[in-house]
Parts: structure tokens; C-alpha cells; sequence
């Protein structure tokens, strides 16, 4: 009997869903005036705004190369030091290294909280503290990339191979011996491979650090979109984009080789 | 001990070569960073700054007439969920573009790639410039912003997905006579759709994170109110803000983490 009364599966869940899914997005354009009535008015000034920016001021290409170096320095520095500073919290929060979860929980609060601070935010701060300038926004990328790369790190020690951290504590070696020998190697590749990344993210967050006065390129895109010299500022998100390329593509190539 | 010493020159200075190459780049890139040393102030700043994040500023939560903490929030997640969605649509052309399994010409699947790549390494900070320059500062430039940034990694997640789909629906369906459409309609969609789900969700996430930054440049949501307190010194109002922006991420990241979860 139970075969002959298949019924077609219940569909209604699923309409349901979609209509609240286009309720939602129909209440979300309402608040915000969000409209296509105002998208169809707004292309044609973007089109303008494309207009205005060929050709683009090749003369200020001198003008900016050295704000682009600082940007690419900013990145390197942060990264690294955030880097640095990622290794301890990383091996703190991993459970397979420290069982005891009265430390490791606190720590992974504490990641988290520092992940969900935006890196402008962090610029803006330093800047306040520091004064403008390319030391903030360092300081900026290294918090950012350091809540980054401990978080993918300690990932990555989650899931090595459990065997050698038991062969060794059978053999009776101390915490340390186990981090050094045991756990390093075999996170290693996945450290270096997560720091590029992370470079990578960094030169295009170091990119715009400069609109809040934290050094690099962007104080003078900024500069140059207020005074509406729209040749200049394609001259600069040009350079940014092959430079950001360049850097992806080696950082790809060299992550190929680690992993 | 033979074998050791018989390996190439090159392998044994490799390493060595590899650590000078990295701390040249390091000295270069510290002298960069010409460090002035810390400013006077910097003392009486940080105190200030620790004393306005240990008393946020609880009136700003609530303001029946005008700006407040709760309008900005909620303005920051609808940038960002009607950026996840026009991006979430967007891309589906661009994913079947770059799917190297959709086109029998490898050159269509590669251009696809670059395309997705070149908008992928554009800042979103400055396609939210841009667009402010064409739409005037609001949240529609935010969500425009998100939009068409999220394409470059969505786009590329869905195209991967697209190319490890099960051929054998798409074959059977071609062989009973089925037109190009309806295989995309009946075999490809129904074995992709989960995924694309998923990604759009992950995306909603990172775009949850721009969108409070977004305002920074004048593109609506919460960073607006952030910019004019952080101008101000008003460091009691800056740790409300980002007490509130801590707050709607992590439940933003909880939520969307649960739904993540159900569908796959």
C-alpha cells in the first residue's frame, strides 16, 4: 500500500523560502533607495567618468612610483610581523598542542575579535596615535594579517599527522621538543604558504590605507579623485592593478612550489 | 656521506640564497619605513583612546530622531546583502564564461579566467571611489561597490564548481535530444545550485566585513558615522561603533555559518 501512495515531494518549504528571500531583498532596496531607476540614471556618469580618464597622465608615473614602493613596503613589513606574531597564538589556540582548553578558548576569542575589526579601522587608529604616515598603516596591515595568518595556521596544525606528536611523547619529549620537531616541519610549508597569501591580501589593503592618511598610494588617489583630475587617478589604479598582478602571479608560483 | 657532497653546487647554496635574497628585501623595506619615532602625544592619545573604548558611548546606540548606531548597522547589512545578491547574479554568466567544461575552445575558459582575475586584484575601496564618482556617496555606491568586486572570487568558486559537476545527467540528457537549454536547466543547475548557495553565503560574509569599512570613503553603511567620530576624537563613540560592528559580524558569520551548514 505504502508504495502506491508516493506523493510528489512537498514543494511548498521551498516557495516559501524563495518568496521571504524576495521579501527580503525587496524591503532591503526600499530602505536603502536602492533602485534600478537610479542605476540607469547613474550609468551614463559613470560612462562620463570612464571618458575622463583616457588617456591617462602618463607624466605622473614618476610622480608615483615612490608612493607605490611604500605601499609594497608597508605590505612586506606588516606581513612579516604580523607573521611573527601569529606563530605563538596559533600554536596556544591549536587543540592538539595545548589540550588545556582554558588557554586556547580565550585565545581563539581573542582572534576573532581581532578579525572582526576592519583594517581601515586599525589604520585610523594608529594614525590618531602615530601620526600620518606609513608607520601606521605598518602597523595597520600587521594586526590585520597577524588575526589572518594565526587563524589559517592553527587550521592548518588541527589537521597535521597525529603520528610523530605520539611516537615522540611516547619517547618522553617535552613540550618544546614536541612544538620544534614535531609540530613545525610539517606546519611549515602551510605557514609560508598562508604568509604569502596574505601578502598578497596586504598590498591590495595597503593600497587604500593612504585615504585614511596611513602612507602609500592611496593618500594620493585620493588627492587626485578630489580634484578631479580622473587622468591621474587611472595612471594609479592602473599601476596598482599590474603591480598587484605581478605580485599575485609570483606569490602563486612560489605557493605552487611550497605545497 | 659521498652522496651528500656529490649534489649539485646549486642545491646546496639554494637555501643560503633564498635567506640573503629575503633579508635584502627586508633592510630595503624597513629603510623604507622611515619611522619618526613616536609623537609627544602619542601617550595622552592611546590613554584617551583605552578610556573611550572602556566607556562607549551608550546613548549613540539609540536615537529615535536622526543617525544612530542601530540605523547604521542595519544600513551596513543591507549594503551587504543586496551586494552578495546582484554580485550573486552577476557572476553566473561570468562562471559558465570561465568553465573550462562549457565551451569545447580552450582560449574562452582561459580569457574568462583573466577577466575574473583582473577584477578580483581591484580594490574594493576603489570600485566604491569609482562608483561614488558615478552615483553619488550612499549606500547604492556600496552596494554596486560589493557587487561587482564579489564577481572576481565568486565567479571564479562557481566556475570551479561548475567544472567538477557528474557529466553523466548532461549526457543522458543530450542523448534523449535535449536542447542546450535544458541541459543547462535540468542536469547542470540542479547539481550546482547547492554550491553557489554556499559560496554566495561565504561571500556575504567578507562583504559583511567591507561593508562596515565602505563608509570610510562615502559609500553609506556604518563607516560614515565611524569616519566623522574618528575625525572628532571622539574615541567614546568609536568604541561603541565597533562594539556594534564586532557584534553584527560575529552573529552575521554565526547565522550565515548555520544556513552554510544545512545546505551542503
Amino acid at each position: 500500500m505504502k508504495a502506491a501512495t508516493i506523493e510528489a515531494p512537498q514543494r511548498y518549504k521551498r516557495y516559501l523560502t524563495w518568496i521571504f528571500f524576495v521579501v527580503l531583498i525587496v524591503v532591503c532596496a526600499i530602505q536603502t533607495d536602492v533602485t534600478p531607476y537610479q542605476l540607469i540614471v547613474g550609468l551614463p556618469q559613470m560612462g562620463t567618468l570612464l571618458a575622463e580618464m583616457v588617456p591617462p597622465d602618463w607624466s605622473y608615473l614618476p610622480t608615483i612610483w615612490k608612493p607605490m614602493v611604500e605601499t609594497i613596503q608597508i605590505a612586506l613589513v606588516g606581513t612579516m610581523l604580523g607573521g611573527i606574531l601569529a606563530i605563538p597564538f596559533a600554536l596556544l589556540c591549536a587543540y592538539n598542542v595545548m589540550p588545556n582548553r582554558t588557554v586556547s578558548v580565550p585565545v581563539r576569542l581573542i582572534l576573532n575579535l581581532v578579525r572582526t575589526v576592519p583594517d581601515l579601522l586599525f589604520a585610523a587608529i594608529f594614525v590618531a596615535i602615530f601620526g600620518i604616515g606609513p608607520f601606521a598603516g605598518m602597523l595597520a596591515i600587521m594586526f590585520f594579517s597577524f588575526g589572518l595568518i594565526a587563524k589559517l595556521t592553527f587550521e592548518a596544525i588541527e589537521s597535521i599527522d597525529p603520528g610523530p606528536l605520539e611516537a615522540m611523547t611516547a619517547v618522553g619529549a617535552n613540550k618544546i621538543q614536541l612544538i620544534v620537531f614535531g609540530v613545525l616541519p610539517q606546519a611549515m610549508p602551510h605557514y609560508m604558504s598562508y604568509l604569502l597569501y596574505a601578502f598578497e591580501v596586504n598590498v591590495r589593503a595597503a593600497s587604500v590605507l593612504g585615504l585614511v592618511g596611513a602612507g602609500g598610494i592611496g593618500l594620493l588617489l585620493d588627492r587626485s579623485l578630489g580634484l578631479f583630475r580622473y587622468d591621474r587617478a587611472a595612471i594609479i589604479i592602473l599601476l596598482t592593478l599590474v603591480i598587484v598582478l605581478v605580485i599575485d602571479y609570483g606569490s602563486t608560483v612560489l605557493r605552487r612550489k611550497l605545497l | 656521506m659521498n652522496t651528500l657532497t656529490t649534489k649539485p653546487l646549486w642545491y646546496r647554496i639554494r637555501p643560503w640564497v633564498w635567506i640573503i635574497l629575503l633579508i635584502a628585501i627586508y633592510l630595503w623595506a624597513f629603510n623604507g619605513l622611515n619611522f619618526e619615532g613616536v609623537q609627544s602625544t602619542a601617550k595622552s592619545v592611546s590613554l584617551s583612546i583605552i578610556d573611550g573604548f572602556a566607556h562607549p558611548d551608550w546613548d549613540y546606540v539609540y536615537d529615535p530622531e536622526g543617525e544612530d548606531l542601530l540605523r547604521g548597522l542595519l544600513d551596513t547589512l543591507i549594503i551587504s546583502i543586496l551586494g552578495t545578491f546582484v554580485s550573486a547574479f552577476l557572476c553566473i554568466p561570468f562562471a559558465f564564461w570561465a568553465a573550462a567544461n562549457v565551451s569545447r575552445l580552450r582560449a574562452v575558459s582561459g580569457t574568462g579566467k583573466v577577466v575574473l582575475s583582473v577584477i578580483r586584484v581591484f580594490p574594493e575601496m576603489i570600485v566604491a571611489i569609482l562608483f561614488i564618482k558615478a552615483v553619488g556617496p550612499g549606500s547604492f555606491a556600496g552596494v554596486l561597490a560589493l557587487g561587482v568586486h564579489s564577481i572576481g572570487m565568486l565567479a571564479k568558486l562557481y566556475s570551479e564548481s561548475i567544472e567538477t559537476i557528474d557529466p553523466g545527467p548532461s549526457e543522458a540528457l543530450t542523448a534523449a535530444g535535449a536542447s542546450k537549454l535544458q541541459v543547462l536547466w535540468f542536469a547542470v543547475l540542479p547539481q550546482v545550485i547547492p554550491q553557489f548557495l554556499s559560496y554566495s553565503l561565504y561571500r556575504f560574509e567578507i562583504n559583511m566585513r567591507s561593508a562596515t569599512t565602505l563608509g570610510l570613503v562615502g559609500a553609506g553603511g556604518i563607516g560614515t558615522p565611524l569616519l566623522f567620530a574618528l575625525q572628532m576624537r571622539n574615541w567614546n563613540r568609536v568604541g561603541v561603533i565597533l562594539l556594534g560592528i564586532i557584534i553584527l559580524v560575529v552573529l552575521t558569520d554565526l547565522i550565515s555559518g548555520w544556513i552554510r551548514k544545512r545546505i551542503v
